[in-house]
């Protein structure tokens, strides 16, 4: 990597699914810090995008060069929880997964920061899509500082409220530092996040 | 890296089939109502059904494992838990390597362990003496993690297939053959005063052999399932 102070970077990127070729020629950095906005019509790549950075899919063409030593948490349309545990006990399996802090200060921490401390030992069935999202998000609490975020439509199902913790959680970890890259169909709420817009431009058949 | 996966799905995989213990308890109960019929079916002959034991014993089974083992990987795929456990294992084609082993030691656990300690009640049903009950439960102890780690493979190639249950048995069950014939192969030498020395080195051969190859395909199937 030719700039030490990138954290992520893509060159060439090009992602195919089917017969569609969703993006090529994609070119990316993302530095401490910055929050990317990745924009673009339904069906032009987002979540494959995600996914390609994330590690979970390999790109057709191009390639993709990480920061070895920073976590990446990527938090993808479903939630990844079991109906059948309690909120606690998801958030806590999620996070001793992923080998960060499992320690109950700070995963009472991270449900006060989404408001879900006093539901932390109802079963998941029981909460709502907004709730279910929120416990979703309360992971990215538990991970190291400078983790980079992968978020696909974090903003799905929440309320005002929801928005908001989830806002002044991402400009929090944008002052110590550390890097998103998230999509959201509905315009970003707070001007302090200053999000770098990435757009996906038109799909292109094969 | 790859500790923490291992164990925490373990765990949650345990904890889960606590919470639902009449879904734990079903591939138990088919195994019992199976193995029940036979008596009935085929008549209460005591020699026959001795002769019979050691197979029927074996291919029920090697049948509850198979039809416990078709959702292993489903319900964690559809609601994203699966994505999460590869990128926990890290990148690359084994990323699912802990997640793997991980699942088939917890469907042991669960099916497998639970089966070899009601096979000797089932043993003393069809008038098994008591060595040919012990020889029963120790192939059951080889053969079932084989089951676990075959079963493992096939839901991890069906997953996302419709139907993938049906196409599961039909790729697997053929692979677990030599586990069938060498295990219930045991327990008829035992039970007709042979030496099953050489069914059970088989047996545990098999076991190894699985044991080593299995996680890993299973690791590239879930990478591809998932892609």
């Amino acid at each position: 990597m030719t700039d030490a102070a990138v954290i992520m970077a893509a060159t060439g990127l090009a992602c195919r699914r089917g017969e569609r070729v969703l993006f090529r020629g994609l070119d990316l950095d993302v530095r401490p810090g910055q929050i990317v906005w990745v924009r673009g019509a339904n069906g032009r790549g987002k979540t494959s995008l995600l996914r390609l950075l994330a590690g979970l899919a390999r790109p057709e063409a191009g390639r993709i060069e990480r920061d070895a030593q920073r976590e990446r948490v990527y938090i993808g349309h479903s939630n990844a929880l079991k109906d059948d545990l309690t909120v606690a006990e998801s958030l806590r399996f999620l996070t001793r997964l992923h080998g960060f802090d499992t320690s109950a200060e700070a995963l009472d921490a991270a449900l006060r920061r989404f408001g879900l401390h006093s539901r932390r030992a109802a079963p998941v069935r029981t909460l709502s899509q907004g709730q279910r999202r929120r416990v979703a998000l309360a992971r990215l609490c538990t991970a190291p500082a400078a983790a980079l975020w992968l978020l696909d439509e974090p903003f799905d199902a929440l309320d005002t409220e929801g928005v908001d913790a989830l806002n002044t959680v991402l400009s929090e970890h944008a002052a110590r530092g550390g890097s998103t890259l998230l999509t959201s169909h509905v315009p970003l709420t707070l001007t302090s996040l200053a999000p770098i817009t990435l757009q996906l431009n038109e799909a292109v058949a094969a | 890296m790859t500790a923490p996966v291992f164990s925490a799905v373990l765990g949650r995989d345990l904890r889960l089939a606590a919470r639902r213990r009449v879904d734990a308890l079903l591939p138990l109960a088919f195994f019992a109502v199976a193995v029940s019929l036979f008596p009935l079916g085929v008549g209460p002959e005591p020699n026959t059904l001795r002769q019979i034991a050691p197979g029927v014993l074996w291919v029920c089974a090697l049948l509850a494992a198979m039809l416990s083992v078709t959702q292993l990987y489903a319900g964690d795929q559809v609601d994203g838990s699966l994505e999460q456990m590869m990128l926990a294992g890290g990148a690359g084609t084994l990323a699912a390597l802990p997640v793997a082993i991980a699942k088939a030691v917890s469907h042991w656990l669960l099916t497998g362990l639970p089966l070899v300690l009601i096979a000797p009640l089932f043993g003393v049903m069809f008038d098994l003496s008591g060595r040919s009950i012990g020889a029963l439960c120790a192939s059951l102890v080889l053969g079932t993690p084989i089951l676990s780690l075959l079963g493992g493979l096939g839901a991890a190639l069906t997953l996302g297939v419709r139907n993938g249950g049906v196409l599961l048995i039909l790729l697997i069950v053929p692979l677990c053959i030599p586990a069938l014939i060498f295990g219930s192969g045991a327990v008829s030498a035992v039970e007709s005063s042979a030496s099953a020395r050489g069914h059970f080195s088989l047996l545990g051969a098999l076991f190894i052999a699985t044991g080593l190859l299995a996680p890993i395909a299973t690791a590239a199937a879930l990478r591809i399932a998932t892609e």
